[in-house]
């Protein structure tokens, strides 16, 4: 009896000791993640400007239904999503299998290159984009000269070459980035695979498509949700590439939610709706990347 | 056949580091040269670099920008290091089915996009500068508090804890070592790497920071290098080579951590997913 109870006891105190590790983290997820997602969420069912806000129901809902900005912000958002992530995906694991060859000279070399965008800030890189994309920027003048083109391009001022602009400008930031959860997977794949296939006959896209991606595609997921993720919440670079111009032909959705309840008349309820859109949008599509890449793994 | 495939690779790895270390190389070289200059497409070195600092030093408070960014970025890094590994490890040593569920609880915080969080967030720090002006809007701990805790950095944390070694855990007890004492004595120690690789991704991702800061400081004397390069970058007569040098100098931080760490950084990254 004594025993049980200095036993329970040891075991009480060692679950509080537990708790009171992971305490302060809990605490500060709560309050200023879940919190704050509570709070956008009945912000969502409210209208009015700065702090005098009255509940309204659904009307910021069918009012984003109608809301030509947003709609354009939604689309071009998902431009930016449908060109860039596979793009960027295709183009990491490519290198990726590239740098992984074992006879390659200069790994380290083209590895840290290759990898260097991403220590610049988003608002760094933007702006040097924004100066080399430029009506006479130091892109057009190359292509003036190589005669790759007769003209100019707008890339700023053109809707269509002003997306491919923050398209670019986002590769060149995140490829890298990616290519290195790919090295890494590469690198724990048993090298006697691909010596079985080599012959067995298979060629090196057989190798590729039968052997590296299913064995990458966890990481692949991985990648893809969070740039998915990223991409929906677009800010930085829009922002100093393009102000989200011209026109809206460049604006993100986080852009309008920025616009919305900082630069417009602060309608923090309606903003708040819009925000609540990129999260159902998240939710969707990672809920597909799971079922399309689980369905597969069986 | 296998020698002009040899060729490709080369080429095409080539292409690929150009393209990726060429904006860099071009805002070096216009940090040297004159605004003219760098329209111009000038891609050699000039003579303008101090000119063009003096010029910035002059128009803009790089200084005090650039305290402000280290002093939030390295409390920050300090702050999450401490708060992440605690959680780390409290979760991973001292298992249970509870704190399993609410680390699964945790990490949907990763899924959730900022872009939901801005507008209630500035509006609690806006009800707390009523009563506590020193962590309200416009403060170091305003933009700090926010970002100070990732279920990414605490994910991170627990999945090296699996690695450390159990039996160091029950000598410490064996030696009558609190629990607290076991943590900081021994775990933070046999850790570094750990703690190195998780300080790099934080301080970048602190230093780097734009939204947020963007928000809630609202004064120029809270401004920070993020912003600074930014209001620099929105001009309409743009001083090329003086806000080049400003590009420059905001990304010297997170270049030399990357570099003088580079294979805690590498380590990091992958260690994340593992």
């Amino acid at each position: 009896m004594h025993q049980t109870n200095s036993k329970l006891r040891f075991r009480t105190k060692s679950v509080l000791t537990g708790w009171s590790f992971v305490l302060l983290a809990v605490i500060l997820i709560f309050v200023f993640y879940f919190y704050p997602m509570l709070q956008a969420l009945i912000l969502s069912f409210q209208t009015g400007t700065g702090s005098n806000l009255t509940f309204t129901g659904f009307d910021n809902y069918s009012r984003l239904l109608s809301d030509k900005t947003f709609i354009v912000s939604v689309k071009n958002t998902f431009i930016y999503l449908l060109v860039q992530v596979p793009l960027m995906i295709i183009l990491a694991l490519f290198i990726s299998v590239l740098l992984n060859d074992s006879k390659l000279r200069f790994k380290g070399f083209f590895r840290t290159a290759i990898f260097l965008p991403c220590v610049t800030s988003l608002v760094a890189y933007s702006v040097v984009f924004k100066y080399l994309f430029s009506g006479n920027g130091l892109v057009n003048t190359m292509l003036l000269k190589l005669h790759l083109v007769s003209a100019p391009i707008e890339w700023i001022t053109d809707p269509f070459w002003a997306k491919i602009t923050i398209i670019i400008a986002i590769t060149w930031r995140w490829t890298g980035y990616n290519m290195i959860f790919y090295l890494s997977a590469l690198q724990n794949i048993d090298h006697s695979i691909y010596e079985a296939a080599r012959i067995d006959g298979a060629s090196a896209s057989r190798q590729f498509f039968g052997i590296t991606v299913p064995l990458l595609k966890p990481i692949i997921l991985f990648t893809s949700i969070t740039s998915t993720i990223g991409t929906l919440q677009l800010f930085d670079e829009v922002m100093n590439i393009t102000k989200g111009g011209p026109g809206n032909a460049t604006q993100t959705i986080s852009q309008y939610i920025y616009n919305l309840s900082f630069k417009y008349a602060a309608d923090f309820g309606y903003a708040a709706t819009v925000s609540y859109s990129i999260v159902i949008m998240i939710a969707l599509l990672s809920f597909i990347q799971f079922k399309v890449a689980g369905d597969k793994n069986g | 056949m296998a020698k002009s495939k040899r060729f490709f690779m080369y080429l095409f790895l080539s292409i690929a580091a150009i393209v990726s270390i060429f904006p860099f190389l071009w805002m070096v070289v216009s940090s040297t040269n004159k605004s003219v200059d760098v329209t111009r497409g000038r891609l050699l070195p000039g003579t303008h670099l101090l000119e063009n600092l003096r010029k910035l030093l002059d128009t803009t408070d790089l200084q005090l920008s650039l305290m402000n960014s280290a002093k939030i970025s390295i409390t920050t890094t300090l702050l999450a290091l401490l708060i992440a590994s605690l959680a780390g490890y409290g979760f991973e040593v001292f298992r249970s089915r509870s704190k399993d569920i609410v680390f699964n609880i945790l990490l949907l915080s990763m899924m959730i996009p900022f872009a939901a969080l801005m507008i209630p967030l500035y509006r609690m720090f806006g009800q707390i500068s009523n009563v506590f002006p020193w962590m309200g809007i416009d403060t170091m701990t305003s933009v700090i508090l926010p970002t100070v805790t990732t279920a990414f950095l605490i994910f991170f944390f627990r999945q090296s804890t699996k690695m450390f070694p159990k039996e160091l855990l029950e000598a410490g007890r064996m030696d009558g070592l609190s629990e607290l004492g076991i943590f900081l004595r021994i775990y933070l120690p046999t850790m570094k790497t750990t703690y190195a690789a998780g300080a790099i991704i934080t301080f970048m991702s602190s230093w780097n920071n734009y939204l947020w800061p963007l928000i809630v400081l609202q004064t120029p004397q809270t401004k920070t290098m993020p912003l600074l390069i930014s209001t620099l970058g929105s001009g309409y007569a743009p001083d090329y080579g003086m806000i080049m040098i400003a590009i420059v100098i905001g990304t010297i931080p997170t270049a030399l951590v990357f570099f003088v760490m580079q294979k805690q950084f590498v380590a990091g990254m992958i260690g994340s997913v593992k």
